[in-house]
C-alpha cells in the first residue's frame, strides 16, 4: 500500500475556538491509483491534500507513507519527503515569475543537489513529457494558463514522484483548456503514476477511477467511478 | 548538506540574487549607498595615506639613512607647546666644531640655519614671498642632497669671509631670470645684495611643497645679517648607516657635556632621524585612520539597517516563491541560506562599487593635486571582508523569519 491513513484527525486553533477540520479519516490508496477527492467547500479538502503532500503534519492518527511513518518526522525530514515522493500541482501554478520555464522545472533536483547537465536533461525530459519543449525557455508571463499549468506538471514529475497530488488543478483555466490537461494527467496515470487530484467539478472528477467525497472533516463517500 | 548540494545552490542563489538586483535597480542602487559611500571613502582616504606615506619614506631614504639632525625644539609640535621649549640653550656654531671634533663615528658635520618666507628681487623682477633662507656650510649641499648644476657652491673661503654670495633654486631662477644667465648677477634676497655664484637642479616637490624655492648662502654671512642669537640645527652624517646609533651617542655625550647638562637629567637638545619623523607622521595617519573608520562604521550601520529592511520586504513580496520552495522540497536551511547569500551579495555588489570608485578617486586627487595616491590592497581586502560581515550580520534577521514560514501559509499569500 502506497498510502494509509489511520484515524487522522487535524485541528487549527484559533483563539479559543477549536476547528476540526479533518476527524478520524481512514484511507488507504494504492500505487497507480488515479483518486479525485471532492466535498462542499470547508470540508477539509486542502487540509487532507496538505497532510498527503507532507506540507503538514496530523494532530492525531498515523500517516504511512511506502511504509514509512511520516506522521512525526521533522521539518527536515518531511522537506526530504515532499522533494522525493511528492509532486505538487496548484490551483494558481505557483511558477516563479522571472525563471524561465526549463529553471521553473529545474528547481526541486536544485534541493537535492542534482549537477547542472543532469538537472537541464531531466527537465527537457520531463517538459517533452508535457509537450513544452520548444517553449522551455520561455517565462512565465510568455505562456498561456494552459501552458503554464503544464510547466507546473513537468515540475511535478521531474523527481519522478511516488504521487502527484493537484488541487483544483483546473480551477484557473477555461474547459477546453482544462480538458488538455486532464488528458495530461490521464497519460501519465497511464504511464504507471499515482494522482490524488481534488475538484469541484463532477464532469472533471470523472476522469479518475475513484471518488472520495468528504464532509464535515469526514469520509462520507469512497466509490470507484 | 553535502558538499555538492550547496554548490548548486549556492550558484542558484548567485543567480537569484542578480536577478533580483537586476529587477529592482532603482530600490538596490538606493540600498547599496551607504555600503557604496563608506567602502568609497576608507578606500580614499587609505590610497592618500598609503600614497602619502610611499613617498616619505622613499624621500627619507633619499635623505640618507646614515644622517641625523640636532635641533632645539622637537619636530612636529604645536606652537603652544614650543613654549615649554624656548628656554633651553641655543644650539650654536661652536657646538657643531665641538662634535667634528671629538665624535669619531661622525664623516660630516653641517650646521644650518633656516628664515623662510623672503622675497627675492633681481631689476623689476620680484618672487612671491614663499622663498626660503638657508645658510649652511659646504658641507650643506651634501648632507641635504642638494646638487649644484651651474657654477660652484660656496668655499670654506666664502664662509670665513661672509661672503654675500648665494646658490639659488630653479623656482627663483624661473621667476627672476627668464631670458638671463643668473650666475654672478646680483640679487636682492630679504633686501639684501647677494652674488649668485652657483644654481641648484630641480628638485621637484617634497609633501607637496616645492623643494626649488631656497636660497643658500654662507652661514656666516647668514649669522652676520640675521643675528647669532638663533639656534642652529646640525645636520649629523655617521660614518655609515652600522654607525648611526654610535653617533648618536657620541653626540649626545658631546653636546650633554659641552651644554653642561647635568648627570640624570634629560637632553636639552633634541636628536631625530628620518625614522623619528616616519614615527609622528605614522601617528598623524593613525589619527586620521581612526576617524575615517569611525565615519565608516556608522556608514555601513546605516547601510545594513538599509540592507535588513530592503532584505525584509524583498521576503514580503516573495512569500509565494518562499512556499513554493519548500513545497518542492527546499529545507528552513536552504531558504535562511538563499537569503543570507543574497543579502552578502548585495552587500558585496555595494562594496566592489564602493572599492573601484574609492581607487578611482584616489588616483583623480593624486592625478590633480600633488598628493601622491596608492593602492591599498589590504584595505581593499579588508572592505570586503567587512562587507560579507554586514551582509551576514544585517542579513540574518530576515532570513531567519523566512526560513520559518508556514509553507501552506506562504502558498496561501497573495
Ligand atoms: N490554517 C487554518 N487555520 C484555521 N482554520 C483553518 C485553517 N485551514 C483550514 N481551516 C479550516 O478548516 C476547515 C477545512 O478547510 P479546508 O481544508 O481548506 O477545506 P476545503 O479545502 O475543503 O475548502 C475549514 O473550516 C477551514 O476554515
Ligand atoms: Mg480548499
Amino acid at each position: 500500500m502506497m498510502i494509509e491513513l489511520k484515524e487522522i484527525n487535524k485541528d487549527y486553533h484559533l483563539g479559543l475556538e477549536t476547528v476540526h477540520a479533518l476527524r478520524g479519516v481512514d484511507l488507504n490508496i494504492d500505487n497507480n491509483e488515479y483518486v479525485a477527492i471532492m466535498g462542499p467547500s470547508g470540508s477539509g479538502k486542502s487540509t487532507l491534500m496538505n497532510l498527503l503532500g507532507c506540507l503538514d503534519t496530523p494532530s492525531s492518527g498515523l500517516y504511512m507513507l511506502n511504509g514509512s511513518d511520516v506522521s512525526d518526522m521533522d521539518d527536515n525530514a518531511l522537506a526530504e519527503i515532499r522533494n522525493r515522493e511528492i509532486g505538487f500541482v496548484f490551483q494558481n501554478f505557483n511558477l516563479l515569475p522571472r525563471a524561465s520555464a526549463l529553471h521553473n522545472v529545474e528547481l526541486p533536483l536544485i534541493y537535492n543537489g542534482t549537477p547542472s547537465s543532469k538537472r537541464r536533461d531531466l527537465a527537457e525530459e520531463a517538459l517533452t513529457k508535457v509537450g513544452l519543449k520548444d517553449r522551455m525557455h520561455h517565462r512565465p508571463n510568455e505562456l498561456s494558463g494552459g501552458q503554464r499549468q503544464r510547466v507546473a506538471v513537468a515540475r511535478a514529475l521531474v523527481n519522478n514522484p511516488s504521487i502527484i497530488l493537484a488541487d483544483e488543478p483546473t480551477g484557473n483555466l477555461d474547459t477546453r483548456t482544462g480538458d488538455e490537461i486532464m488528458d495530461l494527467f490521464e497519460t501519465l496515470h497511464d504511464n504507471g503514476n499515482t494522482i490524488i487530484l481534488v475538484t469541484h467539478e463532477e464532469y472533471i472528477a470523472e476522469h479518475s477511477d475513484r471518488i472520495i467525497r468528504l464532509r464535515d472533516g469526514r469520509v462520507e463517500r469512497d466509490e470507484a467511478v | 548538506m553535502r558538499a555538492s548540494e550547496f554548490v548548486v545552490q549556492l550558484r542558484e542563489n548567485l543567480v537569484i540574487a542578480l536577478d533580483v538586483i537586476r529587477n529592482h535597480k532603482m530600490r538596490s542602487f538606493l540600498t547599496l549607498l551607504g555600503v557604496i559611500i563608506g567602502v568609497m571613502s576608507i578606500i580614499g582616504v587609505q590610497s592618500l595615506i598609503e600614497g602619502f606615506q610611499k613617498s616619505i619614506h622613499q624621500q627619507m631614504e633619499q635623505l640618507g639613512a646614515n644622517v641625523f639632525q640636532v635641533q632645539k625644539f622637537p619636530v612636529n609640535i604645536g606652537h603652544d607647546e614650543r613654549d615649554k621649549y624656548r628656554n633651553r640653550k641655543d644650539i650654536t656654531w661652536e657646538h657643531a666644531k665641538a662634535i667634528e671634533k671629538y665624535c669619531t663615528a661622525v664623516e660630516r658635520v653641517g650646521p644650518e640655519a633656516w628664515h623662510f618666507e623672503i622675497i627675492v628681487k633681481y631689476r623689476d623682477r620680484k618672487t612671491s614671498p614663499m622663498n626660503v633662507m638657508a645658510g649652511g656650510t659646504p658641507e650643506f649641499f651634501a648632507n641635504n642632497s642638494y646638487f649644484i648644476d651651474g657654477g660652484r657652491a660656496f668655499s670654506e673661503v666664502d664662509v670665513q669671509q661672509k661672503a654675500d654670495v648665494a646658490v639659488i633654486g630653479k623656482d627663483i631662477i624661473d621667476a627672476l631670470f627668464p631670458f638671463e644667465d643668473p650666475l654672478g648677477k646680483f640679487i636682492l634676497a630679504d633686501g639684501r645684495r647677494y652674488q649668485v655664484i652657483g644654481t641648484l637642479e630641480e628638485m621637484g616637490s617634497r609633501f607637496g611643497n616645492s623643494e626649488d624655492n631656497k636660497v643658500v648662502i654662507p652661514l656666516s654671512t647668514f649669522l652676520k645679517y640675521y643675528g647669532s642669537y638663533r639656534s642652529l640645527n646640525i645636520t649629523v652624517q655617521a660614518t655609515s648607516v652600522d654607525m648611526m646609533e654610535t653617533a648618536q651617542e657620541q653626540v649626545i655625550g658631546v653636546l650633554r657635556a659641552v651644554r653642561k647638562v647635568p648627570p640624570g637629567e634629560d637632553n636639552d637638545f633634541e636628536i631625530w632621524t628620518s625614522n623619528s619623523l616616519i614615527k609622528s607622521f605614522n601617528d598623524i595617519t593613525r589619527a586620521v585612520r581612526i576617524g575615517a573608520l569611525v565615519i565608516v562604521s556608522f556608514s555601513l550601520l546605516v547601510a545594513g539597517i538599509g540592507i535588513m529592511n530592503i532584505m525584509l520586504v524583498s521576503i514580503r513580496e516573495r512569500t509565494r516563491e518562499i512556499g513554493v520552495r519548500m513545497a518542492i522540497g527546499a529545507k528552513r536551511g536552504d531558504i535562511r541560506m538563499q537569503f543570507l547569500i543574497e543579502a552578502i551579495f548585495l552587500s558585496v555588489i555595494g562594496g566592489l562599487f564602493g572599492i573601484l570608485i574609492g581607487v578611482g578617486l584616489g588616483q583623480l586627487i593624486a592625478l590633480i593635486s600633488p598628493v601622491p595616491a596608492a593602492i591599498p590592497v589590504f584595505t581593499i581586502l579588508l572592505g570586503f571582508v567587512v562587507c560579507v560581515a554586514v551582509g551576514v550580520i544585517f542579513g540574518v534577521v530576515p532570513a531567519v523569519k523566512a526560513s520559518k514560514m508556514d509553507p501552506i501559509t506562504a502558498l496561501r499569500y497573495e
